[in-house]
C-alpha cells in the first residue's frame, strides 16, 4: 500500500499544478479580453460601425427653370422604372418573359438584365426599363400576383416642356463624365444628370442643391436592415430667365426652314427676351435616351442644329457694321456728317478696284444717305481716313472682339482686327484695302448675333454700355434671391454724334430710298429703324462681276450670302433691339429685314419689359406627370 | 494482493450513489447550458427556431446520459475501457472509409438518430483507456521508459488519424489532453520537456501533413490584418464584435455583429464573440469563472478519489473540458489560430454535447465512487 499512497501522493501534487496552470490560463484570457473589449473597445467599436452603417445619398431634386413670366421651361417629371429582383423573381428568365408579354421590352434589355443579375447581388433591383407609360405601369400593377420580385420604381427624368424652342438656352443634362467628377459625391450616383449646355450647365451648383443623406445599417450581405437616421438636403435652386418663352417660340416659328439666328433684348436692362438659333433639336432625346443614328444625323447635320449661333456662330457683320465706322468719324472727327463724297460705283485703290454694291454708283453721298443707301464707295472714303485702330477702338467700345460674358457655355469673341493684330496673328503688315474692307464690315472682322444685338442696344439707348444677361432670379424656397444690379455705365458719346447714325437707321427703313424700306413698318407706333447687311460667303471673281451677277438664288445654298439685319424699335423712346442673322439666306433687306420686323413688331405687341416678369410658384406644384 | 475489485459492493444501492453525486457540479452544467440556449436564442434573432429548441434537446438528453453514467459502477467502466477504445478507434478508422464529408471535413458517421462524430468518442475513450493502463502501473515502474510507448500509442494513433479528417483542434486536444495525463500518471518533468521538444521539432514536418486551409489559419493568426476579407475575415469580425462590446455589452440580442451576420458560425465556434459582444467583458468573465469552476472541482474530485483509475480519469476529463473551453476562447480572441472547436455546454450541435456529458458523467462517477477501493490488476482485466 506504500506504492498506492506515493502514487496518489505523486497523483495529487501534479493534479494541483494542473489545476492552477487552468487557473492561469483563464486568467491569461480575462486579460487578453480585458486588452481587447476594455483598452482597445473604443477602436473595435469605430470598426463595428463602420461595418453596419451605410451612409446612402439622397439627391435633392433638381431645380426648375422659368422663362421670365413663369412658364416652366425645365422641370422634374416622375420616371416609372420597372426593376426586378432577381431573389424574389426566383426564375428570372421566366420572369422578364411574362413582362415581355405586357410591355415591350428590347432584346438587348433583356441581356442587360441577365448580365447585371448575375454580377450583383441577388437582392439588388435590377432595372428593366424605364419611361414607362401610365398604360404600361398599370399592366404591370393589375398583373401584380402573377409577378414576384417585380416592382415599379419611380426616379426623376429631367422634362423640357417646350424642347427644341428653348434648348440653346435651357440646355440639356446628361450624365456624368470621369473629367467632370468632383468631391460633391452626387456625382458618383449612377443616375445622377448635370447640366451639360445651357443654363443647366451654367446654372449647374445651384439647380443641383445639396444632397441629402441617410443612414441605413446594413447586414454582411449589404442589405438594408433598417434606417438609423436622416438628414434632408436642399433641392436646387429654380431660376428665372429673361426669356419670354412666346416671344422666343414666335421667332423660332417666324424662321420657318430658314437657318441662322435672332437675338432681341431690351435695349436698357440687357435682358435677353429671345435668343434663337436655328435649326434647333429636342433635348428630350438626350434624357430618354438617344440613339445612335439620331446622334450620328445630329452631329453631321449640315446646317448644325447643336450649335448655339447666336453666341457661337461668328459672321462677317456686313454693312451692320457701317455704323461704328460712322461713329468712329465722327467721334475721331475726320469726317463732319454733312461732307459728300462720290460715288461712281467703285473706288480704286493703288491698282485695285473696291466696288460698291450698285454697280452704276449713287453719286454724291453724305452720311445719312450713305447709311440709308448703304453706300460702300462712301464708307471706303470714310474708313480711309480714319483708319483700321481707330475704326477697331469704336468697335471694341461697342462690345465687339470679347466675350459680352452671357451666362451660357460657349461664347465667341468673335474679331476686331488691327494692324499690330494682323502683324502678331499673320506676319504681314496692315494693308491700306483691308482698312476699306473692314469699312464694310467685312475681312477679317467677326462678330457673333449677340454683340449685333448689343451693338445696336447700345446705339438705340443713346450710348449707355448696357450688358447683356439672360439669368432673373434666382428662388430658393420660393423666396427670390435679389441680385445687386449696377447700373451700366455711358460710353461717353456725343449724343449729335448718335442723332445721326440713328437718322441714318431710320431712313433704311423709312425712307423709300432705304434698302429695306419694303420692310417698314407702317404703324407709326411701332416703327423700327434698322441696318441691312449682306455679306458674301465667297469670293466673286472679276469674271463673274464682267459677265454680271449671278442672283443669289441661283446659287447652292452653301454659297449663297448671309443676310443680317440689325434695329430697333421704337423711333420714339426705343425699348426693344434685335439681330437677325440668316444663314445663306440672300440679301439682308429682302430677307432678314422682314423677319425682324415682325420680331419687333411681336415684342412690341407683348411688350414683355412692360409687364411685370411673375415669379414662379412658391410652392413646388406636384412633380407627377 | 487479491483484493478484487469493489470493496463494499453490496448494498451500495442507487439511491446511495444520487446522494454522493456532487450536485454542485451539476448546477454548474446546468448554469452553463442555459446560458447555451439564451445565446442561441439571440442568435436565431430572438427566437428558440432554428438553434435553441434543438438544443434544449440535446441538454435534456445530455443530462440524463450524464446522471446515468454517474452512476454506473466505475468497475464497469474500468473493465470497459479498453473495449470502448477500441470501438472509437475502429469507428474513426472507418469514418476514412464510411464517413460523408461535412463542410470539407469527414468527422461524422450517420447513425440514424444522431450524426456520431468518432472523434468526440475518442476524446472520452483514450482518457479512459490511459487511466486503465496507467492504473496497472506501478509506482517503482514509473521510472522506466519502455512503460510510456503503449500509452504514447494510444494517443499519436488516432490524433494522426483525426488530424487527417482534417481536424486540427481535436487532434491537438487529445495530445494536449493525453500529455497531460502522462504527467498526472508520473512521467518526470524532464521527459515531458524532451517530448515537448520532440513535438515542437516536428512542426515542419506536421506542417506538410496539414491541409491549405489549415496552413491560411495558422498564417492568419500572425498577421490577420493583412487579409480582412479572406481567411482574416473571421478573426477580424471576432475582435471588431469583442472589443465593441466593451465592459458591458451591447445587451441581450443588440449585437450588431452577430446579428447583422459579420460573424461567422456564431451559433457554433464563435458564440463566445457573441457572448462577449452582448455581455461584455464582465459578462464573458462570468461565464469564464463558471468554467473555471467545473475544471477546478474536476481537480478536486479527482484527488479525493481513493482508486488510481478514478484519480487519472476524473483529471482526464477535466483537462478534456478545460482544454475544450481555453482553445475555443482562445482561437475565437485571437490568441490561437483558429481550430475549429465548439464552446463546451455552449455552442449549438448534438454529439460535441452528449461527448461532452458523457465526460462530465464520468468524472460525475469518479466523485459517486470516490471511496471504492480497486486493485491494480481487475478481474478480467487484460494484462497491460
Amino acid at each position: 500500500m506504500r506504492g498506492e499512497t506515493g502514487r496518489a501522493n505523486l497523483f495529487t501534487r501534479r493534479a494541483f499544478i494542473v489545476g492552477g496552470a487552468q487557473a492561469l490560463l483563464t486568467a491569461g484570457l480575462a486579460g487578453r479580453l480585458y486588452q481587447l473589449q476594455v483598452v482597445e473597445s473604443e477602436r473595435y467599436t469605430v470598426l463595428a460601425d463602420e461595418n453596419r452603417i451605410n451612409m446612402q445619398l439622397l439627391p435633392p431634386a433638381r431645380g426648375r427653370i422659368f422663362d421670365r413670366f413663369g412658364r416652366i421651361l425645365a422641370e422634374n417629371r416622375l420616371n416609372y422604372r420597372l426593376v426586378v429582383v432577381p431573389e424574389a423573381a426566383l426564375d428570372l428568365d421566366a420572369a422578364l418573359s411574362k413582362i415581355a408579354a405586357l410591355v415591350t421590352i428590347e432584346d438587348h434589355d433583356r441581356e442587360r438584365v441577365l448580365r447585371e443579375a448575375r454580377r450583383k447581388e441577388v437582392f439588388v433591383p435590377i432595372m428593366v426599363r424605364e419611361n414607362l407609360t401610365w398604360e404600361e405601369v398599370s399592366q404591370i400593377e393589375v398583373n401584380a400576383p402573377d409577378l414576384p420580385g417585380v416592382m415599379i420604381d419611380v426616379g426623376r427624368r429631367r422634362l423640357y416642356a417646350f424642347g427644341a424652342d428653348t434648348v440653346h438656352i435651357v440646355g440639356y443634362v446628361g450624365a456624368v463624365t470621369e473629367s467632370e467628377l468632383t468631391d460633391d459625391p452626387l456625382l458618383s450616383l449612377p443616375d445622377f444628370r448635370i447640366g451639360k449646355n445651357g443654363a443647366e450647365k451654367t446654372l449647374e451648383t445651384s439647380l443641383r442643391g445639396e444632397a441629402g443623406a441617410r443612414q441605413v445599417e446594413v447586414n454582411a450581405y449589404g442589405r438594408v436592415i433598417r434606417e438609423l437616421g436622416r438628414r434632408a438636403g436642399r433641392p436646387g435652386d429654380d431660376h428665372m430667365l429673361t426669356v419670354d418663352l412666346g416671344l422666343q417660340q414666335y421667332v423660332a416659328a417666324r424662321f420657318g426652314d430658314e437657318s441662322g439666328s435672332a437675338v432681341v433684348l431690351d435695349i436698357h436692362s440687357g435682358e435677353i427676351l429671345a435668343l434663337a438659333s436655328l435649326p434647333s433639336y429636342d433635348p428630350n432625346m438626350f434624357t430618354a435616351g438617344i440613339s445612335n443614328q439620331q446622334w450620328r444625323e445630329l452631329i453631321s447635320h449640315p446646317r448644325f442644329p447643336l450649335s448655339n449661333k447666336s453666341i457661337t456662330g461668328q459672321y462677317s457683320p456686313g454693312s451692320t457694321f457701317k455704323m461704328i465706322v460712322a461713329l468712329a468719324a465722327l467721334e475721331g472727327g475726320e469726317v463732319s456728317p454733312g461732307h459728300r463724297f462720290y460715288c461712281p460705283g467703285y473706288l480704286e485703290l493703288g491698282n485695285r478696284r473696291f466696288r460698291c454694291w450698285r454697280r452704276h454708283g449713287h453719286g454724291h453721298v453724305a452720311m445719312v444717305k450713305g447709311l440709308t443707301q448703304s453706300c460702300d464707295v462712301y464708307f471706303y472714303e470714310v474708313a480711309k481716313r480714319v483708319g483700321i485702330d481707330r475704326i477697331a477702338a469704336m468697335a471694341e467700345r461697342f462690345g465687339f472682339g470679347r466675350t459680352l460674358d452671357i451666362e451660357l457655355p460657349g461664347e465667341k469673341p468673335g474679331l476686331v482686327p488691327t494692324s499690330d493684330w494682323k502683324l502678331a496673328a499673320i506676319g504681314e503688315p496692315w494693308q491700306g484695302g483691308e482698312t476699306l474692307v473692314v469699312g464694310i464690315g467685312q475681312g477679317y472682322l467677326l462678330t457673333t448675333p449677340l454683340q449685333l444685338a448689343v451693338m445696336v442696344a447700345r446705339i438705340a439707348n443713346g450710348g449707355i454700355a448696357v450688358q447683356p444677361r439672360i439669368l432673373g432670379e434666382t428662388i430658393r424656397d420660393g423666396q427670390p434671391l435679389a441680385p445687386e444690379r449696377p447700373a451700366f455705365p455711358t460710353m461717353g458719346m456725343s449724343p449729335a454724334h448718335l442723332d445721326i447714325v440713328r437718322e441714318g437707321m431710320l431712313n433704311v427703313v423709312n425712307d423709300p430710298e432705304g434698302t429695306a424700306y419694303r420692310a417698314r413698318i407702317e404703324e407709326p407706333t411701332l416703327a423700327m429703324a434698322g441696318k441691312t447687311g449682306s455679306v458674301q460667303v465667297r469670293r466673286i471673281s472679276e469674271s463673274e462681276h464682267r459677265s454680271g451677277v449671278v442672283k443669289n438664288e441661283d446659287r447652292p445654298w452653301k454659297e449663297r450670302d448671309h443676310a443680317l439685319f440689325v434695329a430697333y424699335a421704337p423711333i420714339e423712346r426705343p425699348r426693344y433691339g434685335v439681330a437677325v442673322v440668316v444663314e445663306h439666306g440672300g440679301s439682308g433687306g429682302s430677307v432678314a429685314a422682314p423677319i425682324a420686323r415682325d420680331i419687333l413688331r411681336e415684342v412690341q405687341r407683348r411688350d414683355p419689359s412692360a409687364r411685370a416678369p411673375l415669379l414662379a410658384p412658391a410652392v413646388r406644384p406636384s412633380e407627377s406627370a | 494482493m487479491a483484493q478484487l475489485e469493489i470493496r463494499s459492493h453490496r448494498g451500495f444501492r442507487l439511491a446511495e450513489r444520487l446522494l454522493r453525486l456532487d450536485w454542485l457540479l451539476v448546477v454548474l452544467v446546468c448554469a452553463l447550458g442555459a446560458v447555451g440556449i439564451g445565446m442561441l436564442i439571440s442568435a436565431a434573432g430572438g427566437t428558440t427556431e432554428p438553434w435553441a429548441a434543438r438544443q434544449i434537446v440535446w441538454f435534456g438528453a445530455g443530462l440524463v446520459v450524464m446522471l446515468a453514467v454517474a452512476v454506473i459502477d466505475i468497475g464497469f467502466w474500468l473493465r470497459a475501457a479498453y473495449t470502448i477504445y477500441g470501438l472509437a478507434f475502429i469507428l474513426l478508422v472507418s469514418v476514412e472509409l464510411l464517413g460523408a464529408a461535412v463542410m470539407g471535413a469527414q468527422r461524422w458517421i450517420d447513425i440514424g438518430v444522431i450524426q456520431l462524430q468518432p472523434s468526440e468518442l475518442m476524446k472520452i475513450a483514450l482518457v479512459l483507456a490511459l487511466a486503465r493502463y496507467f492504473h496497472g502501473i506501478p509506482l517503482d515502474a514509473l521510472g522506466r521508459i519502455r512503460i510510456y510507448i503503449p500509452p504514447l500509442l494510444m494517443i499519436l494513433a488516432p490524433a494522426a488519424l483525426i488530424l487527417r479528417q482534417p481536424d486540427l483542434g481535436t487532434a491537438l486536444l487529445l495530445a494536449l489532453g493525453g500529455g497531460i495525463m502522462l504527467f498526472l500518471a508520473g512521467l518526470k518533468a524532464w521527459k515531458m520537456g524532451v517530448a515537448v521538444a520532440v513535438v515542437l521539432g516536428s512542426g515542419p514536418v506536421v506542417w506538410q501533413f496539414l491541409h491549405d486551409y489549415q496552413k491560411a489559419r495558422i498564417l492568419t493568426f500572425f498577421d490577420p490584418e493583412a487579409d480582412p476579407l479572406g481567411a482574416g475575415y473571421h478573426i477580424l469580425q471576432s475582435k471588431i464584435a469583442l472589443g465593441s462590446g466593451g465592459l458591458f455589452g451591447k445587451g441581450y440580442l443588440q449585437g450588431t455583429q452577430s446579428h447583422l451576420n459579420f460573424l461567422p458560425e456564431k451559433q457554433t465556434d464563435f458564440i463566445f464573440t457573441m457572448m462577449a459582444e452582448e455581455l461584455g467583458f464582465f459578462g464573458v468573465t462570468g461565464v469564464l469563472l463558471l468554467y473555471l469552476a467545473i475544471a477546478t472541482y474536476g481537480v478536486v474530485i479527482s484527488s479525493r478519489s481513493n482508486n488510481h483509475f478514478g484519480r487519472l480519469l476524473g483529471m482526464g476529463m477535466t483537462v478534456t473540458f478545460f482544454f475544450h473551453v481555453f482553445f475555443n476562447v482562445a482561437m475565437v480572441i485571437g490568441l490561437i489560430p483558429i481550430v475549429g472547436l465548439p464552446l463546451p455546454l455552449i455552442s449549438y450541435g448534438g454529439s460535441a454535447m452528449l461527448s461532452l456529458m458523457l465526460g462530465l458523467g464520468l468524472l460525475l462517477c469518479v466523485g459517486v465512487h470516490r471511496d471504492v477501493v480497486i486493485s491494480r490488476r481487475p478481474a478480467g482485466g487484460g494484462s497491460p
